[in-house]
């Protein structure tokens, strides 16, 4: 079962605050659509919603969204060239196959694209793993290395050097520490438990 | 809910008793069942939904009668049937115009054939024999169960079913074309498809979908995991009911 409870933690502010009022948003790994009816009632954003889970999706539907049943790692094919001002992808990069793909499509079929996944590089974990030599568990990544859906754990610097590889530029980042304030420099690529990157094609 | 026969039918509805008949399409059939909700005394349906040929009827309902139904949920369908669609049906065609009992058995056969899967033959009758059949074989009789099956649907589809009417409705789903029609489609949409579905597959169901997108409408695609083939949409009752059901849930009263 998913947890989609932190859906609207600390991060929907900062996302809210990228998304313009009125624009249109494609949300990918929308679950049961918590984060797209808040921008719908906040932001008058016009959205579809996108996750493979069914049971997200019924209850999805049952707030009266549009929600597609398609698998991310194929791309968005269903989706012509900058359709949506935003492309959203809030923590479910690191449960994707290809994660890669997945960004391109978001900046090819979004004017611009949010994507905010849980930091691995954070001191803690980085602790944790020196310490005991095992896997660290959190409450955003709470399973064992065999069970986890999280299949690509990646750091911040990770991140940023996958887009500069790519052609993709990365126009705002913002992080979030452990309790959810936003944190500034220094050591953020240490102390952020979430990075959120808004990101455009080069 | 309001079931109807539909035009071009056997059970009650004006339909073919010879091939003088004109030619009939889903937007005629669709155009039929209208004036039963006038009669009816029904301005808005909550919801039109069909399966198959039935989820064709509930995209044209959308399009030619704008408001009739708020909601539309089409199921194992597609907004144009595919070159194999219309082979299968054709084969089906050619054995009655040959001869008319034993060809919509014929039919029948077929028919039922592109509604199931591999999986589920193979789980319902891999390679079993029918019993004593093997020793008694005379060639014709049916050897494997799933002959002897076949048989029997096929047979039994002719005590309930006309020729006439097989030759006309399979027209019109072979005729069926709403792709350029659609974007002008008015109601919230959910279209489901069926994984294990070969008669209708994905493609087609996202085809559907795309096209409403694109247009700006509030659609939403569901896929069912099921090894039932196209009969699924008959079959697989609780996850389709609960996707319906939430679709119905979110629909603004």
């Amino acid at each position: 079962m998913i947890d989609y409870r932190h859906r609207l933690k600390p991060d929907y502010k900062l996302i809210r605050e990228f998304i313009t009022n009125g624009a249109t948003v494609l949300d990918l790994g929308c679950g049961d659509g918590t984060l797209l009816e808040a921008l719908i009632k906040d932001k008058k954003v016009k959205g579809i919603g996108v996750d493979i889970h069914p049971e997200g999706l019924n209850e999805a539907m049952g707030r009266g969204l549009s929600v597609l049943q398609l698998d991310l790692n194929k791309g968005l094919k269903s989706f012509k060239d900058k359709s949506f001002d935003f492309v959203v992808l809030n923590m479910t990069l690191q449960a994707m196959w290809d994660p890669l793909l997945v960004i391109q499509e978001m900046v090819r079929v979004g004017k611009k694209a949010i994507v905010g996944f849980p930091n691995f590089g954070h001191w803690q974990l980085l602790f944790r793993l020196l310490a005991t030599e095992r896997m660290p568990k959190t409450k955003t990544l709470p399973y064992d290395w065999y069970n986890t859906p999280n299949i690509r754990l990646m750091t911040i610097n990770d991140f940023k050097s996958l887009c500069a590889g790519n052609g993709i530029k990365i126009v705002k980042d913002r992080y979030l520490s452990t309790s959810g304030t936003e944190i500034h420099r220094p050591f953020i690529r240490w102390r952020a438990a979430e990075g959120i990157f808004l990101l455009t094609q080069k | 809910m309001i079931c109807a026969n539909t035009l071009g039918g056997c059970s009650g509805s004006t339909g073919p008793k010879d091939l003088n008949f004109p030619i009939i399409t889903i937007k005629d059939m669709v155009a039929a069942q209208v004036p039963l909700l006038d009669h009816l005394g029904i301005k808005e349906l909550v919801a039109v939904a069909g399966g198959s040929m039935g989820g064709m009827m509930a995209l044209q309902l959308s399009v030619d009668f704008p408001g009739r139904a708020k909601n539309i949920i089409a199921i194992a369908t597609a907004a144009k049937s595919s070159a194999q669609n219309i082979a299968f049906n054709e084969v089906g065609r050619r054995a009655i115009i040959n001869d008319p009992e034993e060809g919509l058995a014929i039919a029948r056969m077929i028919g039922h054939i592109t509604y199931l899967s591999e999986v589920s033959l193979t789980n319902k009758f891999g390679r079993k024999i029918q019993e004593g059949a093997l020793a008694s074989q005379k060639f014709g009789d049916p050897l494997f169960e799933v002959e002897s099956y076949l048989k029997y649907k096929g047979v039994g589809f002719t005590k309930r079913f006309d020729a006439n009417s097989y030759l006309y409705i399979t027209k019109a789903i072979d005729l069926f074309d709403i792709t350029n029609d659609l974007s002008r489609g008015e109601g919230r949409f959910l279209v489901v498809h069926f994984t294990s579905d070969w008669l209708f597959p994905e493609y087609q169901a996202l085809d559907i979908v795309d096209r409403l997108k694109d247009s700006g409408k509030n659609v939403s695609y569901r896929v069912i995991e099921s090894t039932a083939g196209h009969d699924a949409f008959l079959l697989e009752e609780e996850k389709l009911g609960g996707a319906i059901k939430s679709f119905l849930a979110g629909a603004k009263t």
